[in-house]
């Protein structure tokens, strides 16, 4: 594709999504507007997680931890200090938290607070990363996963921090529908912009056959750093969205049980398809709320009726028959258009 | 410092590492001879705890009154005879079709972690709908809380057997790996899976028998473990399995004795630290972690250094 075709693309297809930002909420109810913009966070989480596992291949399960971090983020540093006082019931909240204004007459610019949320996500990538992709093997899920322990652990403990485990609420809502899809399209486009860049040609590479890029002198510790960083910032970002438009967090939202949800969205989207995540998180986002019903006990089908937790169950089994019927996906590591493209080829 | 709070720790510690201990040997024996971290391994264990659980309740009416011990040793052996099953079955209807069709490692992770959070739904929708809660207490036979004094320390006689029990389950699995036809095979299959096959051996056999194996600790483990906290609920096997897998890694992934080394020394980290510095006692789930990647940074083979070219177990 040339570049000026490019930015014609990114021109047309920016300008159809804000004109959909701009009049559905015309058009939908408050209920779909919600469930929108909840979609619109799982995109940016959905397409940023897949980076580091679809398209560079390391297998992580990383999300909600660094979720916690950009929503804590985020939260702590838009509530004012009066607000603290008084939300901080288990423990007085420590100076350095009360008072991160660094001007106490004027709020905090809530952008600022989202990039420095991703910030201190990636930093902590980096730590996390540093001992994991100095060896070879899986050992990025086991300590990813132990990862998101431990943050659930700070911040129950932490009282002084974090509020324990009351959490924190009253958060301002500057994310609005229209700024969640905003950051969203941002979000796409940046990944998009990286993975079909240099460094996502090396993070593929790292993904084919690790020998064969260190062979061709690809920095292989290098590229699977920046990937994991890159992929915490934007979830960092994602989780300081999801705080912000909740309006109140603990630290029971950030289980694993949101990382397993993103982890079924990227496979049934194909692992390393950007357009698949997005496809396949409307699907999912979709789906969950069609089968809420299983969840509720007074909910019967003929001999079928709703136990609580049985909605989780389904989704297990639908992830065991994706990866044993149709590992690829929907689209599997390739982009909608270029299904599109090979289609016309073969027509002509 | 007095001694006998030292002793005490110091039996505690062994104890608690014995339960990581027998997950660990599960996590090694499938990692040896798959390259497979088994996420699903920590939940076989709550299958185990939750099947011995379900099977008292059957034989003593739901009302676990007069649990004796031929009661008691059925219901675990059937119930470990079952979790064995339960593993089998992991390995032929998930693993063993993506393996035959060569999927790249990336899908067998995913399929663990589908594995994993099915038993987890699964025994969630279970004890909701049919056990009356999420949380059960657990019933066991009274003799193993009656308390024994030594000196000036006092420990119920659980704490001892299970350290005891967990040796000789080593010894045990290092006899059959070093002793017998199926152990030979094992450890050949771990050295490279198409010669074994080339050679005639029903390697398909051979990893049924490595699940079944790893299973069956895993279930003894998570009664010991059930008897200790004694309650249970479906997530208990999570953080378990993760803490087993890294004193599986700490002690030398791949090694059997390693693995046992691995959960004795996790054992005491975090009996010992809360112990010495009560202040630290709410971190204790996170020393498992700090250890796991200390040991990545400094000695990536762990404490029996097997270098993964040349031997394994």
């Amino acid at each position: 594709m040339s570049a000026k075709k490019y930015f014609t693309l990114i021109a047309i297809v920016t300008a159809v999504f804000v004109a959909f930002l701009y009049f559905s909420p015309k058009i939908f109810g408050s209920y779909t507007i919600t469930v929108l913009s909840n979609i619109y966070i799982f995109i940016i989480l959905a397409v940023s997680y897949n980076l580091i596992n679809g398209v560079t291949g390391q297998f992580s399960l990383e999300p909600n931890g660094f979720v916690a971090i950009g929503a804590y983020v985020t939260a702590i540093l838009l509530l004012s200090p009066e607000i603290k006082d008084e939300l901080y019931m288990l423990s007085e909240p420590l100076p350095l938290i009360r008072d991160v204004f660094l001007d106490p007459s004027k709020p905090f610019n809530p952008f600022l607070a989202l990039l420095i949320s991703g910030f201190v996500a990636s930093l902590v990538a980096l730590t996390l990363a540093f001992p994991v992709f100095r060896v070879r093997g899986d050992y990025l899920a086991i300590v990813t996963l132990g990862f998101g322990f431990i943050i659930r652990i700070f911040l129950i403990n932490n009282p002084e921090i974090s509020n324990g485990s009351m959490g924190l609420d009253s958060i301002p809502g500057f994310a609005s529908y229209f700024l969640i899809g905003i950051i969203c399209l941002i979000v796409v486009i940046l990944v998009y912009n990286i993975v079909y860049s240099r460094y996502g040609r090396a993070m593929k590479a790292v993904r084919d056959d690790e020998d064969a890029a260190l062979a061709m002198g690809v920095n292989t510790f290098k590229t699977k750093t920046l990937a994991f960083m890159t992929s915490a910032f934007f979830e960092g970002v994602g989780g300081g969205l999801l705080a912000s438009s909740i309006g109140s967090i603990s630290p029971d939202q950030f289980t694993f049980m949101l990382t397993f949800q993103l982890l079924i969205i990227i496979v049934l989207g194909g692992l390393g398809s950007i357009s698949g995540s997005i496809i396949a998180t409307f699907l999912f986002i979709g789906g969950m709320e069609l089968l809420r019903p299983l969840d509720d006990s007074s909910w019967h089908f003929g001999p079928i009726h709703g136990i609580p937790g049985l909605r989780m169950v389904v989704f297990s089994i639908l992830l065991l028959l994706l990866m044993l019927f149709a590992r690829r996906g929907l689209l599997g590591d390739k982009e909608i258009w270029d299904y599109i493209k090979i289609k016309r080829r073969i027509n002509e | 410092m007095d001694i006998g709070f030292v002793l005490q720790q110091i039996i505690n510690g062994f104890s608690l590492g014995s339960m990581y201990a027998l997950i660990a040997i599960g996590y090694t024996l499938v990692y040896g001879v798959l390259r497979l971290i088994n996420f699903a391994h920590g939940d076989i264990m709550m299958v185990g705890a939750f099947l011995t659980f379900i099977l008292l309740g059957i034989f003593t009416g739901w009302k676990f009154q007069h649990i004796n011990m031929p009661l008691f040793f059925t219901a675990a052996g059937i119930a470990i005879i079952l979790t064995s099953i339960v593993g089998i079955l992991t390995y032929v209807i998930a693993y063993k079709p993506l393996l035959d069709k060569g999927a790249p490692k990336i899908s067998l992770l995913i399929t663990a972690i589908g594995i994993s959070f099915f038993l987890e739904s699964l025994f969630n929708v279970i004890a909701n709908q049919y056990l009356g809660g999420t949380y059960q207490a657990f019933y066991f036979p009274k003799w193993f809380s009656k308390i024994i004094h030594i000196g000036d320390i006092t420990i119920p006689i659980l704490t001892i057997i299970v350290p005891i029990l967990t040796i000789l389950l080593l010894l045990l699995v290092l006899f059959i790996l070093y002793k017998t036809k199926v152990g030979i095979a094992i450890r050949a299959l771990a050295f490279d899976i198409s010669t074994v096959k080339l050679m005639g051996a029903n390697s398909n056999f051979i990893i049924a028998f490595v699940f079944a194996l790893g299973s069956a600790l895993a279930a003894i483990g998570g009664i010991a473990y059930a008897m200790a906290y004694p309650s249970i609920d479906p997530y208990m096997g999570m953080l378990v399995g993760l803490k087993a897998f890294a004193a599986a890694v700490v002690g030398g992934i791949g090694s059997v004795t390693g693995a046992v080394i691995g959960g004795f020394i996790l054992g005491f980290v975090e009996v010992a630290i809360p112990g010495f510095f009560p202040e630290l006692g709410g971190w204790k789930d996170a020393f498992a972690f700090i250890l796991l990647i200390f040991v990545l940074l400094f000695k990536p083979t762990g404490i029996m250094g097997i270098d993964f070219e040349r031997q394994r177990f």
